[in-house]
């Protein structure tokens, strides 16, 4: 009896210890290539193209004072900041609407909406750059921040209207509908009793939005010439431009995601969880 | 405000707006694609597959759609089933495992390069370790392997957190009452994965593998970033129509072939993983 007891406890150590290592190792399959971009973005231009490479940081900001100071960078920069700003503001304004309209009503037409929907989920949607860009010449859209931020907006409503969609079903409507007794309208009672509960869940999808547009490149580098995001111009200069002036450009571009993410980390599995059904 | 015509009223917005931006372009490179010097012709298509780099480009997209998918799956997978019996420091090592969903698939072929360019750290740990006296080029023409294996690699790296989002976001849904219940009939760990979260989760890998292969073919930045002009892929190709032929003609037929494969794609994954009607939780 107490052999088996032994042997049992033994294989159970030994399952709990491979377990824990495969644990490790695929939190390190995560971090080490993004821990390995930020030590060349902190190492001087030189060492960036010297052999072999140091894998510790020298903590050299060169490279990305480089990067911030090569021609047009900046502006790039910029430009992504205000596209996907604009792209958070629209996608939520327009979305979140109907994702309240799917959690509260009942509608005539309400499947054939959540089709439309999940369908766009379906195409590869930046394709859908190259004919806008002719309809953005038309109407004197083309290479213009506004122009890209709808696209991206078009990237970015499908989640915003599903997750808005899951937040709003998870406050009971009873609470609504308490405020009404209680002497408000529709909107006012939306103000006081929905608003309040559903703003971080907002905050999040919102940030979400801002996530894609920021690292959205394809309909970027179709639909930008003279004003660039940051991923198009990037992208535009791979061939040309220093390895130091790349990795610094992703280091940029990483940054911002990482503590996106990290703020929405909470909402990311409620949001999936509903958008399923 | 008439309570009947408010839903209405609230899916407008959406509704317009994908209409303009959504429908409206699909149309637009459907017809145009379509179109030839003289009214309806399938010239485009014809233009774009007698081009020698179409068949390469089809083919690297599709190989690389076969290699990456499964592996993602089965990682994905794996990753969620270890965070469901995780107690402790669940919340960190999900973080962490969430963390290449922020990254855009530029950056990743960027962070992928540093590890695999000439100077790079491949090099200098295989140096370190005394298997290389010398760095090699390893991403060129004469090692197409490595340069698949690169894109692969990065592809992999990054996209496997969506996979996992809606896989965990999919097992919590399950009730953890059919797992009570087949431990008291003594079924193993792996007979429960089998029997009870692998049927259960179908909607999920649904979910999961149509988002993951739309995705697949959409491959460019990553593919940009590590092989350049030695890995042609059909979004690329796209590109490349677009700007450097000036063919907008050419752009529009490739963007439907991805569009085609895409659909095909869907359809079969829905159709194999199909919940049959009362089977859902």
């Amino acid at each position: 009896m107490s052999t088996v007891t032994l042997t049992n406890t033994s294989t159970s150590n030994a399952g709990k210890w491979v377990y824990r290592s495969a644990v490790l190792l695929l939190c390190a399959w995560v971090l080490v290539p993004i821990y390995l971009l930020f030590v060349n973005t902190l190492s001087s231009p030189e060492a960036v193209n010297s052999f072999p490479k140091s894998f510790t940081p020298a903590f050299d900001t060169e490279s990305l004072e480089f990067f911030l100071g090569f021609s047009g960078m900046l502006n790039a920069l910029l430009n992504s900041v205000y596209v996907a700003a604009i792209t958070m503001v629209m996608s939520i304004v327009i979305g979140a609407p109907a994702g309240y309209a799917l959690s509260r009503f009942d509608f005539r037409g309400k499947e054939l909406f959540r089709m439309l929907i999940l369908l766009t989920r379906a195409f590869p949607l930046p394709l859908l750059a190259l004919p806008l860009a002719v309809m953005f010449i038309e109407v004197g859209l083309d290479d213009s921040i506004l122009g890209l931020a709808l696209v991206h907006t078009t990237l970015a409503i499908p989640f915003a209207v599903l997750i808005t969609f899951s937040l709003f079903s998870g406050i009971p409507v009873e609470l609504e509908e308490a405020s009404w007794t209680l002497g408000c309208t529709r909107l006012s009672g939306f103000r006081h009793v929905v608003l309040p509960l559903i703003l971080p869940g907002i905050t999040a999808s919102a940030i979400f939005a801002f996530v894609i547009s920021w690292n959205e490149v394809f309909a970027a580098a179709v639909l930008t010439i003279e004003n660039r995001t940051l991923t198009a111009f990037l992208l535009q200069n791979l061939d040309t431009s220093p390895l130091h002036l790349k990795f610094a450009g992703g280091f940029i571009l990483v940054v911002p995601a990482l503590i996106f993410i990290f703020a929405v980390r909470k909402y990311l599995f409620a949001m999936w969880g509903i958008a399923n059904r | 405000m008439n309570a009947n015509r408010l839903p209405y009223l609230l899916i407008l917005p959406v509704t317009l707006f994908l209409c303009l931006f959504f429908l409206y372009p699909f149309i637009q490179v459907a017809s145009q694609a379509f179109t030839g010097s003289d009214g309806f012709s399938l010239s485009n298509f014809e233009n774009v597959f007698s081009d020698w780099k179409f068949p390469i480009s089809l083919k690297n997209t599709l190989l690389l759609a076969a290699a990456v998918v499964p592996v993602q799956l089965g990682l994905a997978l794996l990753m969620a089933t270890m965070v469901n019996r995780m107690q402790k420091g669940r919340d960190l090592v999900l973080y962490v495992w969430t963390i290449p969903l922020g990254i855009s698939d530029l950056a990743a072929g960027i962070i992928w390069l540093a590890i695999f360019e000439q100077s790079g750290f491949l090099n200098s740990m295989m140096q370190g370790l005394g298997f290389i006296d010398r760095p090699t080029t390893l991403l060129s023409y004469k090692n197409m392997g490595l340069v698949f294996l690169a894109i692969a690699l990065a592809e992999i790296w990054r996209a496997t957190a969506i996979m996992l989002v809606i896989l965990v976001a999919g097992i919590g849904l399950i009730p953890k009452e059919y797992y009570e219940a087949a431990e008291v009939f003594g079924a193993s760990p792996w007979k429960r994965f089998l029997r009870i979260t692998l049927p259960l989760l179908r909607p999920s890998l649904q979910t999961a593998l149509v988002l993951r292969v739309i995705l697949a073919f959409e491959i460019f930045a990553v593919v940009a970033a590590l092989g350049g002009t030695l890995f042609p892929v059909l979004m690329g190709e796209t590109y490349a129509y677009q700007f450097e032929r000036l063919n907008s003609g050419g752009a529009a037929a490739i963007a439907l072939v991805i569009l085609g494969i895409s659909i095909a794609f869907t359809l079969v994954i829905l159709r194999i993983l199909r919940v049959p009607k009362g089977a859902q939780i």
